[in-house]
């Protein structure tokens, strides 16, 4: 139905935004230009498929939510059939994800984890299976990037955030951790600027990772609907061949970066959580 | 020019001057990475997973830039 509308409004350039055509009638020329902007936020904003609000909360059901639904099912489904019985020797699709776990395991719970890398590597492993699929779903068309919505992007990050904590206080004891941030024998006058300074760390760390996923999937969709949106401006077939093979290009480059984000947002949660646990160096 | 052109003006310039900053920063990463390689081919791995998250640090800074950009080409 979405792909309907989307490309009734490219044929007819009108029809899913009319109100705000009508308030850009005054600037004539403009209006082709504002629909290319319109039409790319229309891709990477979240729309409500279904109404719900509870005690004053909106807790629709977006087009995001239910790609998460969909990547939780397609997690619980694929890992819950393929390692029912898990194979001294596994095959097919199997060993393709032991190669991936233990490539994790091995280059990234162990060197920052150490031997407490078994307890952190559930979360670890689902967050980087769920930022990857949610990645590569986006790139399906007519579907949404769960990740490419900063609440999304913000929660996991949470995650992360609580993990820390919950690491740091376990191994330091609750005063032991906070204690422990501030590097120990720094002379006494330093130490109003350390204080703020370690605990505003504390939360622009986890604020990056949320917005470096984000915008990296935000950007990524940007690029490629900016090509498409090349073609429709110039309306030229030999610049859309070629806006084409960019196109392409760009969306196998999305592959990539879906890939290298996930392996990102896992290694800089491990390494969070590494530091916490090691506080001493 | 208006306040509206201004604020797009401004938009495109920060686009560009943050993906300058963030493709400078990651290029000095990348070189200094390559040149530790060649020196020493058999600390490839280490040198690889430091080149990552080193370049993901700069990225996001530069992100960062990108996404204020975004906001006021969108919101202008």
């Amino acid at each position: 139905m979405i792909m309907a509308q989307t490309l009734s409004w490219f044929l007819t350039g009108s029809g899913v935004q009319e109100g705000h055509g009508a308030e850009q009638q005054g600037h004539g020329g403009r209006e082709h230009e504002e629909l290319g902007a319109d039409f790319i936020m229309h891709h990477i904003t979240d729309h409500k498929l279904l109404d719900l609000q509870i005690l004053g909360m909106d807790i629709s059901i977006t087009k995001h939510v239910l790609l998460m639904w969909i990547v939780s099912a397609l997690m619980i489904l694929m890992f819950g059939i393929l390692f029912r019985k898990p194979k001294m020797v596994p095959s097919g699709l199997a060993n393709f994800f032991e190669f991936i776990i233990e490539y994790l395991d091995q280059e990234v719970m162990k060197p920052f984890l150490g031997d407490q890398s078994r307890k952190y590597a559930p979360y670890l492993l689902t967050a980087f299976f769920f930022v990857l699929f949610c990645n590569l779903l986006g790139l399906v068309p007519g579907s949404a990037t769960a990740t490419g919505d900063i609440s999304v992007t913000a929660a996991l990050a949470l995650l992360t955030f609580v993990m820390v904590i919950m690491a740091g206080i376990k191994y330091h004891g609750l005063v032991g951790y906070f204690k422990g941030l501030i590097p120990p024998g720094l002379p006494v006058f330093i130490l109003p600027i350390m204080i703020p300074v370690e605990i505003l760390g504390l939360f622009t760390k986890h604020f990056a990772l949320a917005i470096r996923l984000f915008a990296n999937m935000v950007a990524g969709h940007v690029v490629v609907f900016a090509f498409l949106m090349i073609i429709f401006t110039f309306k030229n077939w030999a610049i859309a061949g070629t806006t084409l093979l960019f196109l392409l290009f760009v969306s196998l480059l999305e592959v990539l970066i879906g890939l290298i984000q996930a392996y990102i947002f896992t290694i800089l949660s491990a390494v969070f959580i590494g530091m916490s646990i090691h506080q001493d160096h | 020019m208006g306040d509206l052109g201004l604020a797009y003006l401004a938009a495109g310039l920060g686009a560009g001057i943050s993906v300058i900053g963030g493709a400078l920063g990651v290029s000095k990463c990348a070189s200094a990475a390559l040149e530790g390689i060649a020196r020493q081919p058999e600390a490839t791995g280490d040198i690889r997973g430091a080149m990552i998250i080193t370049a993901a640090m700069i990225e996001g800074a530069a992100l960062l830039g990108l996404v204020i950009c975004f906001l006021l080409a969108v919101k202008a």
